[in-house]
């Protein structure tokens, strides 16, 4: 019955993605590109996989809308349309999927216990995360303990594209002023009295879940990544209701560029105390006398510094956008 | 055994709101009508589903989170069609009425 | 139970999704990832039951709130744009 559903919502994934692929109008791909990330995320919570769910939700149908439709505020409404003769992309496109189909025949099934994924690091990771680091939630310590080290690269790649978005929108820390804001329009949610009241009475509340589900990412779903991005979307609701210069005086441009940073320094941080106290880099039992908390205070740490920068990133790529787009 | 059999029948009727409701968004006439469909299935089918499974989750943590969820949802998802109603009326989208014509008097006469 | 409940709001998304690649205007779009969205926030909390893990809770009430979001940076987007390049009513129509 689970797999029905499944397949179910991989059809209307089918149908979606050819929707978008056909749409000539950006503002529609973007719309359908919204709802192709909902259905993702019922997937993949359908399959059982809710940290990743909870990121698709978060991250795909909320913020890449946003700045997917910051990016079209800066360009043209229409596709450029294509010349017709694309018979050798055809091919070659038919070549690939007709191998992908055929290695699919050698896939073992969904959830098989003998298969290659389940059978080497797995079941170590299962088995030794009571013992080790005592956590209820396996895929916060695999990700921030097990594999602390992939995380970090993570980190660095928010960190490297926030700082690279801001350099080729032209509009970096600096020039993000509270008082640059152009304040000349007329119309929009700022004059619109029921929007903006909702949306006042619910912006702490957004931010207080998403501290919820960053220190809880342990026990749960959840985690620093969702929980950027859950914050971010607190802060960019306060901008799209209040306009850019509230936010920018709520939460200043100095304090963005500062968070975006921090993330990847927190995380340096505590993987060299892990050198510094006797251990190997990223070792967290060594950060306090007894292992098990030592790797709940590693956890700890280094969860805060990717929600940190996670949000910081986006609050200043949505800021950005928007300050381009008034510069036109 | 009560609490299921009334969890039953607010699941199948809040199932039901919510099939209308998708059903009249896709083959109403007009924007203005399927917003008004699409309402239908925010508001009573979210109380019914939700209401329908707080009742097999009790008073636990679980039960205030759907309660949560509930009052959130409640809050919000009018506001969205509100504003987006709001959006196309200013932008110039006007509702489909049907043409004046001679027979408005009889009508008004009946 | 669930799987009828989990049913109708799986055959409402493909409703929904229906109306978004049909809808004539820009609106209807709009009003159907809105509805879209909703239906996925009560797919997560029946299927949560389903599954008999009440702690995926957190997912249906982190849903909730983005959905909510991104209709208003749309609405928003799609005010300023046409503000800026105002169209007929023809071309509003047919978009």
């Amino acid at each position: 019955m689970i797999t029905l559903f499944a397949v179910f919502l991989l059809t209307l994934l089918v149908i979606t993605a050819f929707g978008i692929v056909r749409a000539q109008n950006l503002f529609v791909a973007v719309m359908l590109a919204g709802i192709f990330s909902l259905q993702m995320a019922a997937i993949f919570f359908i399959l059982d996989a809710a940290d990743v769910a909870l990121t698709e939700a978060a991250v795909g149908a909320g913020i890449s809308t946003v700045l997917f439709l910051g990016a079209l505020a800066l360009t043209v409404d229409e596709e450029r349309p294509r010349p017709s003769a694309r018979f050798l992309p055809l091919v070659v496109v038919a070549i690939t999927t007709l191998a992908v189909i055929y290695a699919t025949f050698e896939k073992p099934r969904l959830g098989d216990p003998n298969a290659p994924v389940h059978m080497h690091v797995a079941p170590w990771y299962l088995e030794n995360t009571p013992t080790l680091i005592d956590i209820p939630n396996v895929v916060t310590a695999v990700l921030a303990s097990f594999r602390g080290y992939d995380t970090f690269g993570e980190v660095f790649v928010i960190f490297t594209a926030g700082i690279g978005v801001m350099f080729v929108l032209g509009t970096p820390w600096s020039r993000l002023n509270a008082d640059d804001v152009p304040s000349a329009e007329t119309h929009g949610l700022r004059h619109h009295l029921i929007p903006r009241v909702v949306g006042r009475l619910l912006v702490p509340f957004i931010v207080l879940f998403g501290l919820y589900v960053q220190f809880h990412g342990e026990y749960g779903p959840g985690g620093g990544f969702q929980a950027g991005a859950l914050i971010a979307a607190g802060i960019i609701l306060y901008a799209l209701l209040d306009g850019e210069a509230a936010a920018l005086r709520a939460v200043p441009a100095s304090w963005l560029a500062a968070m975006v940073a921090i993330g990847p320094l927190i995380y340096g941080a505590v993987g060299l105390a892990g050198i510094v106290l006797g251990g190997r880099f990223l070792d967290y039992s060594v950060l306090a006398t007894d292992p098990v908390a030592g790797q709940h205070w590693g956890i700890l740490l280094i969860e805060a510094g990717v929600g940190i920068t996670v949000t910081g990133v986006m609050v200043s790529v949505f800021h950005a956008f928007a300050a381009r787009a008034s510069m036109r | 055994m009560i609490l299921d059999v009334a969890s039953w029948l607010l699941l199948l009727a809040g199932g039901f709101f919510v099939f209308a409701g998708g059903l009249g968004a896709l083959r109403m006439p007009d924007f203005y009508t399927r917003a008004h469909a699409s309402g239908l299935t925010d508001s009573m089918g979210t109380i019914l589903i939700l209401s329908g499974v707080a009742l097999q989750a009790g008073f636990s943590l679980a039960g205030l989170k759907l309660f949560t969820i509930l009052a959130f949802l409640l809050l919000t998802s009018p506001t969205a069609t509100y504003a987006l109603a709001n959006a196309a009326y200013f932008a110039g989208l006007r509702p489909l009425l049907p043409p004046l014509s001679a027979e408005t008097d009889d009508r008004k006469t009946r | 139970m669930y799987y009828a409940a989990t049913i109708a709001i799986l055959v409402t998304m493909a409703l929904a999704l229906g109306r978004a690649l049909l809808g004539p205007t820009v609106y209807d779009r709009v009003l159907a990832v809105n509805m879209f969205g909703t239906k996925t926030v009560l797919l997560l909390a029946v299927v949560t039951f389903l599954y008999g893990r009440p702690d995926f809770l957190d997912l249906a009430l982190a849903y909730a709130l983005i959905n909510f979001i991104g209709v208003l940076a749309v609405l928003e987007f799609v005010q300023k744009h046409s503000l800026r390049h105002p169209k007929t009513d023809q071309e509003r129509e047919r978009s």
